[in-house]
C-alpha cells in the first residue's frame, strides 16, 4: 500500500534546475534511502516532499497521511548549536504538527513528548541544555521531536554528518529499530555502504534519477560497484 | 536610596518615562530574544538608525514625529526582514548599508534646516523628557498586544526560533511569524527610541538575551530572565541617571553592560563547576 507517490518531480531554484523528472513510490513499511555526490538535489527534493519548496513541474501526492504528518530531521544548521532550550523543550516542539490551532501542549502532547524520550534512551537527558549535548545526544533529540510529528513517516536528511564511527552504528541501528517497527523511514546519505545495508530501496541521484528500485537490483549495477568499491554487503 | 526614590516618583515626567521605559524594556526583552537567536540583531540596529532619519525628516518638514516614523520604521523593516531571509546576497552587509545611509540621510536633513539643536540632540541620545501622555498610552497598548501575542504564540515562536525548516515543515506558516515579529520590533523601536535615543535603543532589544543565554540553558528560562533583567537595568538605570545627571539611555546600556559581564562571569563559573562535578 503506498502511503506516498512522487511522479516527475523536477524543482528548481530560480529557473536553475537542481532536481529533475524524479519518480517513486514509498509504501508502509518501507526504508528509503537517497544517495549521491553532495550538490546532487537530495536535500532539495526532501524539501519539495516537506512542502517547503514546490515542485516547477509533476506531481507529490500523499495517502492516508497529511503532508505535515512528516517527522523531519534537517541537515543541521550552525545557528542550532548554541540554543539555550532544554530536551524537552526541543521534543516537545514536534507536536505542534498534531496540536492543529490549539495554543498550548495538552496533556497527551506531553506524554507523547515522554514516550519518544524514552524509546530513544535519552530521559536522563531531559532537563539537559540541547546546546550542552554531544553531536550524536542532539540527533537523538531531534528523532524523537520527529517521532512526535509523525507515527507514520519520517524523513532524516544526513543524520549522521559529523557522528563518530560508534554513534554512526548507534544510530543507524536505532532508526532500523523503528522502521522494523513499522515505520517508514526516507533517508538521505552519501554513504553508499550503509544504504545497501539498511535500505530495501535506494534511489541514486545525480539531479535526474541515475537508479531507482529495490536494493537487491542496485548491488548488481555499475554505479553501485564503483561507490562500494566491488564489494557486497547484503 | 529611598529618598531618591521617593524623589524620582515626586516628578510626574518622571513618572511618564518610567511607565514608558518599563513597557518598553519588557517588550524589546522578548522580542530580543527571538531576535538575537534567529541572528537577526542587526535588524533592530537597522531600524534605530532608520527611525533617526524618519525623526529628522518630520522634523524638517513640521509633521507629527510619530505619524512619520511609525510608517517609515515598518517598512524598513518588512524590507531588511526580506533582505535578511535571501541569504543569496550578503544580508549583513546590507542592511550596514542601509542603515549608515539613513544615518546620514537624517544627518543631512537636520544640517540643512534646524541644526543640531536640543532636539536633534535628544532623538540620537534620548531623553526622558520627550515622553508625553499619548506615548503613555501608546506605549501600555503595544506592550499589552505584544504580551498577549507573545503567550498565544509562545510555542510556534519557540518553535520557529529554534528550527524555521522543521517548523514549516509541520505546516506552522513561519514567513508570518517572522513579518509578526519584524512588526512588532519596529512599533518597539520607534516608541523606545526617543527615550534610550536612536543610537542606543537596540543595545535594549540585544542585551537582556545575551546576557541570559550566558547562564540559562532552557528558552524559556532565558525569556523570563530577559524579562526581568531588562526591566531592572532599565530602573537602576534611570535612577543613576538622575542621581549623576547623565542621559537615561546611555545609562540603562552601561548598567547592561555591568550585568553582561557579571552573568558571562557566573556562566563561566557555572561551567567550571560542571566540569569538576
Ligand atoms: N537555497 C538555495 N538557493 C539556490 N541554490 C541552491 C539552494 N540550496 C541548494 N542549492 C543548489 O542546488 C543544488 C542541490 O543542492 P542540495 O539539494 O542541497 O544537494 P545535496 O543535498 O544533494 O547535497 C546545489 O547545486 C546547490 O548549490
Ligand atoms: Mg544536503
Amino acid at each position: 500500500m503506498n502511503i506516498l507517490s512522487c511522479t516527475g518531480v523536477s524543482m528548481a531554484y530560480d529557473s536553475h534546475v537542481v532536481v529533475s523528472d524524479v519518480s517513486f513510490a514509498l509504501e508502509a513499511g518501507d526504508y528509503m534511502v537517497i544517495v549521491g555526490e553532495n550538490g546532487s538535489g537530495k536535500s532539495t527534493l526532501m524539501k519539495g516532499l516537506l512542502g517547503l519548496i514546490k515542485p516547477i513541474s509533476g506531481k507529490i501526492e500523499f495517502y492516508g497521511l497529511n503532508q505535515y504528518e512528516i517527522g523531519y530531521l534537517p541537515q543541521q544548521t550552525v545557528v542550532q548549536k548554541d540554543f539555550p532550550a532544554s530536551v524537552f523543550e526541543v521534543v516537545l516542539s514536534g507536536c505542534l504538527t498534531t496540536k492543529g490551532s490549539k495554543i498550548f501542549y495538552r496533556r497527551q502532547d506531553k506524554e507523547l513528548a515522554q514516550h519518544n524520550i524514552a524509546r530513544l534512551g535519552i530521559d536522563a537527558l531531559k532537563r539537559k541544555s540541547y546546546r550542552n549535548l554531544s553531536g550524536g545526544q542532539q540527533q537523538r533529540v531531534l528523532l524523537a521531536r520527529a517521532l512526535c510529528a509523525s507515527e507514520r513517516l519520517i524523513v532524516l536528511d544526513e543524520p549522521v554528518n559529523g557522528l563518530d564511527p560508534i554513534m554512526t552504528g548507534d544510530l543507524y541501528s536505532l532508526i532500523a529499530e523503528l522502521n522494523h517497527a513499522g515505520l517508514a523511514v526516507i533517508m538521505v546519505s552519501h554513504d553508499v555502504k550503509s544504504a545497501v545495508q539498511f535500505g530495501n530501496k535506494i534511489l541514486h541521484m545525480e539531479k535526474k534519477p541515475l537508479f531507482y528500485g529495490a536494493k537487491e537490483d542496485y548491488l548488481h549495477t555499475d554505479i553501485c560497484k564503483r561507490m562500494t568499491g566491488g564489494e557486497i554487503y547484503a | 536610596m529611598l529618598d531618591l526614590i521617593k524623589e524620582l516618583f515626586s516628578y510626574s515626567f518622571i513618572v511618564r518615562a518610567l511607565m514608558v521605559g518599563v513597557m518598553v524594556a519588557l517588550v524589546s526583552s522578548l522580542l530580543g530574544v527571538s531576535l538575537v537567536l534567529k541572528r537577526y540583531s542587526m535588524i533592530g540596529d537597522g531600524l534605530s538608525h532608520v527611525g533617526f532619519a524618519s525623526l529628522a525628516i518630520a522634523m524638517a518638514l513640521g509633521l507629527a514625529p510619530l505619524q512619520v516614523s511609525i510608517p517609515t520604521v515598518v517598512l524598513a523593516a518588512f524590507l531588511l526582514l526580506h533582505i535578511s531571509e535571501n541569504s543569496k546576497i550578503k544580508g549583513d552587509a546590507a542592511i550596514a548599508l542601509i542603515s549608515s545611509s539613513a544615518l546620514a540621510i537624517g544627518v543631512i536633513m537636520v544640517a540643512v534646516t534646524t541644526g543640531m539643536n536640543t532636539d536633534v540632540c535628544n532623538y540620537m541620545f534620548g531623553s526622558i523628557l520627550a515622553m508625553k501622555i499619548s506615548d503613555v498610552f501608546l506605549s501600555i497598548s503595544l506592550s499589552i498586544v505584544v504580551l498577549i501575542l507573545y503567550i498565544v504564540f509562545y510555542n510556534k515562536i519557540f518553535a520557529i526560533t529554534f528550527d524555521e525548516s522543521f517548523a514549516r515543515a509541520t505546516g506552522i506558516k513561519a514567513g508570518r511569524y517572522n513579518m509578526l515579529i519584524a512588526l512588532l520590533t519596529a512599533l518597539t523601536i520607534v516608541i523606545g527610541m526617543r527615550m534610550m535615543g536612536a543610537l542606543l535603543i537596540s543595545s535594549l532589544i540585544i542585551f537582556p538575551a545575551l546576557t541570559s543565554m550566558r547562564v540559562f540553558g532552557s528558552f524559556k528560562a532565558v525569556v523570563v530572565c530577559s524579562a526581568i533583567l531588562s526591566v531592572s537595568c532599565f530602573f537602576i538605570g534611570i535612577a543613576t541617571s538622575f542621581a549623576f545627571s547623565i542621559p537615561a539611555g546611555a545609562s540603562v546600556v552601561a548598567v547592561n553592560i555591568i550585568t553582561f559581564i557579571t552573568f558571562t562571569v557566573i556562566g563561566e563559573l557555572k561551567k567550571r563547576v560542571g566540569v569538576l562535578a
